[in-house]
């Protein structure tokens, strides 16, 4: 299959899914080390940071981390999340516990870049949420648009990690009406 | 403060909003001393630039005096981070310093300085995520620009370049856009000493390609226009000028070069390129009702003027898409094509360094100076009255 990268990896885009979930696939090359960006990816609390709903992020134990996602009206939505590989330098997969109400899954992948030009980051998201009310919910936090939430984290991971900070316009406007702008601070 | 907005098609206006503040560890206030209109603020003026929300504050020409500094400004030695009380003139595109494109000069590609949430527009409409640039819409980031009393300036620490005493704000504001711009419209034309390189658009980026040509050893500059004031400007520089409401434009070029072509030809027009002819009328109604969006006469012309082998040069802005294309002439021809928003913080430097000498005085391009809270009258006459206007500046 061609592919528009010669790294040796399956692209994302063409691994199957089986049952029909959900999933979201997207590389950003980042001008820093492997181990760095495996690092600040594997203190999970750090994500929050560079995420649009999620509240927070608590590590609970090497493996184990508790997420907290912002809802509508104050409904949370929690689980705990497991990480089920776990290769220095390299890769990080994940799983939701078995009874969380969003089932999730995903990979990110720390790979060199040619000599000189930093690191690919490959990441894949899986996830599939229940029907009813909570899905409803679910489907409007996460599916909406989901590779819009996947690549506006990897930029923020990308702009982060090389710069120091998240960048951001906020800042004067006059009479109108406006778009909420970027306020995360850094 | 006091700054102006865009609220519609030809509707801009001086009004009061917050003052900026330091929002990043790398950023900068500055107060603005002086500022510039720009023939790319007209595309905005003209509602040709999209992801324009009322409210933005416009300008992307500007300098000043630094006021605050963010807590963590890199740099050392000499290039350490400016400080309160610096004078300053900034770059229009914002760039990081850090990411890969930065790092290798191409600042106005920087992959970082467009917020993760508005660069979605751009990867959308571009296939990429483009770089941010102050006061131009939110494809472009969102940012608020310097058309203003003070403005955010994000990476204080890469783009703006410190003024040296001895020189006037009219000397150095020019390097925030339309000198580097013209210069790197020049540089784009690959020029062997000798060559002829023809220019479309005698407005201040075609006034500034026409020097920066000669600059860089252009054996002759022809400059295209129909304003008078502005062939005037360019003949002053030792131009050839076609006035291309009296002329064939090709066919005069054509003579002019010997049979050949120049040997480089200049889009200094850009999106809104005026002129009777049958192209662009059509492209005009094909815009008013949207079927293409930009009008590019003067794209088609370059390139069906341009001699064989030899390099089209692109700083006109253009922001949609359009059809007529000569495709067969650019490769049946074996042109180099060369455009893009200027890496502005590459050449601001070694331009300073030309008007230091003084082999550049950048002030001729000075026709109107307005106080800001005429912002809006600037706006009027530099798009209304371009016969007797060439470049307005703007005080705070
Ligand atoms: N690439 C960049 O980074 C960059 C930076 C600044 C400006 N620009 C762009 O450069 C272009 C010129 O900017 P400006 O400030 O000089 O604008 P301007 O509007 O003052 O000048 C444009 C000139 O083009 C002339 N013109 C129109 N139709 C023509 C035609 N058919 N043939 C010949 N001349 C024609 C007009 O009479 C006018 O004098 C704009 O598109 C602007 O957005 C690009
Ligand atoms: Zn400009
Ligand atoms: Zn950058």
């Amino acid at each position: 299959m061609p592919t528009d990268t010669d790294a040796p990896i399956t692209p994302a885009n063409l691994v199957r899914q089986p049952g029909g979930d959900t999933f979201v696939s997207r590389a950003v090359t980042i001008d820093r080390s492997r181990d760095e960006l495996y690092a600040f990816w594997r203190n999970f609390s750090n994500l929050a940071r560079l995420m649009d709903n999620v509240e927070r992020i608590e590590v609970l134990d090497e493996r184990r981390s508790h997420w907290v996602v912002k809802g509508p009206a104050g409904a949370d939505i929690e689980w705990d999340s497991l990480v089920v590989e776990d290769e220095p330098g390299r890769r990080i997969a994940w799983r939701a516990d078995e009874d969380a109400e969003i089932r999730n899954s995903g990979w990110v992948e720390f790979r060199d870049a040619p000599p000189g030009r930093g690191t690919e980051v490959h990441a894949v998201i899986e996830y599939d949420a229940p029907g009813g009310v909570v899905g409803r919910l679910i489907a409007k936090l996460f599916q909406r648009e989901p590779n819009t939430q996947t690549r506006r984290e990897l930029r923020r991971f990308k702009q982060l990690m090389e710069t120091g900070e998240i960048s951001t316009s906020e800042g004067p406007r006059g009479a109108g009406r406006h778009e909420p702008s970027e306020s995360k601070e850094s | 403060m006091r700054a102006l907005t865009w609220h519609g098609k030809h509707d801009v206006r001086v009004e009061t909003v917050d003052d900026p503040k330091i929002v990043n560890p790398r950023d900068l206030i500055l107060k603005v001393t002086a500022t510039a209109i720009c023939g790319s603020d007209l595309h905005i003026y003209d509602s040709f630039i999209p992801s324009m929300m009322p409210g933005d504050v416009l300008g992307h020409e500007f300098m000043g005096e630094v006021v605050e500094v963010g807590p963590s400004l890199r740099g050392e030695g000499d290039n350490a981070p400016l400080k309160k009380g610096d004078r300053v003139v900034v770059p229009f595109n914002i760039a990081c310093g850090n990411c890969r494109p930065c790092k290798t000069g191409q600042f106005s590609g920087c992959d970082n300085s467009n917020p993760a949430d508005k660069a979605d527009i751009s990867e959308v409409a571009y296939g990429h995520a483009v770089a941010g640039i102050f006061g131009y819409s939110h494809m472009t980031g969102g940012y608020a620009g310097g058309q203003a009393e003070y403005v955010r300036v994000p990476y204080g620490d890469v783009g703006p370049l410190k003024v040296p005493d001895g020189l006037t704000d009219e000397q150095v504001l020019f390097l925030s856009d339309i000198f580097p711009t013209g210069w790197m419209a020049a540089e784009n034309c690959g020029i062997q000493p000798g060559d002829t390189v023809a220019v479309w658009g005698c407005g201040p980026v075609g006034q500034f390609a026409i020097r920066s040509a000669f600059l860089q050893g252009a054996g002759k500059v022809i400059a295209i226009d129909h304003h008078a004031n502005r062939l005037a400007l360019a003949r002053a520089a030792g131009a050839e000028v076609l006035d291309y409401h009296e002329v064939k434009v090709r066919e005069a070029l054509t003579e002019l070069t010997g049979g050949n072509g120049p040997d480089a030809c200049i889009d200094a027009v850009g999106l809104e390129a005026h002129g009777f002819s049958p192209d662009n009328v059509v492209d005009a109604a094909k815009a008013a009702v949207r079927l293409a969006t930009d009008r590019t006469h003067v794209l088609r012309e370059v390139i069906m003027a341009c001699r064989k082998g030899g390099h089209v040069s692109v700083p006109g802005v253009y922001g949609g898409i359009t059809d007529k294309f000569p495709v067969g002439a650019f490769m049946e021809k074996g042109l180099t094509m060369k455009t893009g928003q200027t890496h502005t913080q590459k050449y601001m430097r070694q331009l300073l360094e030309l008007i230091q000498e003084g082999r550049l005085d950048p002030t001729f391009v000075i026709s109107h100076r307005l106080p800001l809270e005429e912002a809006a009258e600037g706006y009027r006459i530099f798009k209304d009255k371009q016969d007797e206007v060439t470049k307005v500046v703007l005080r705070p």
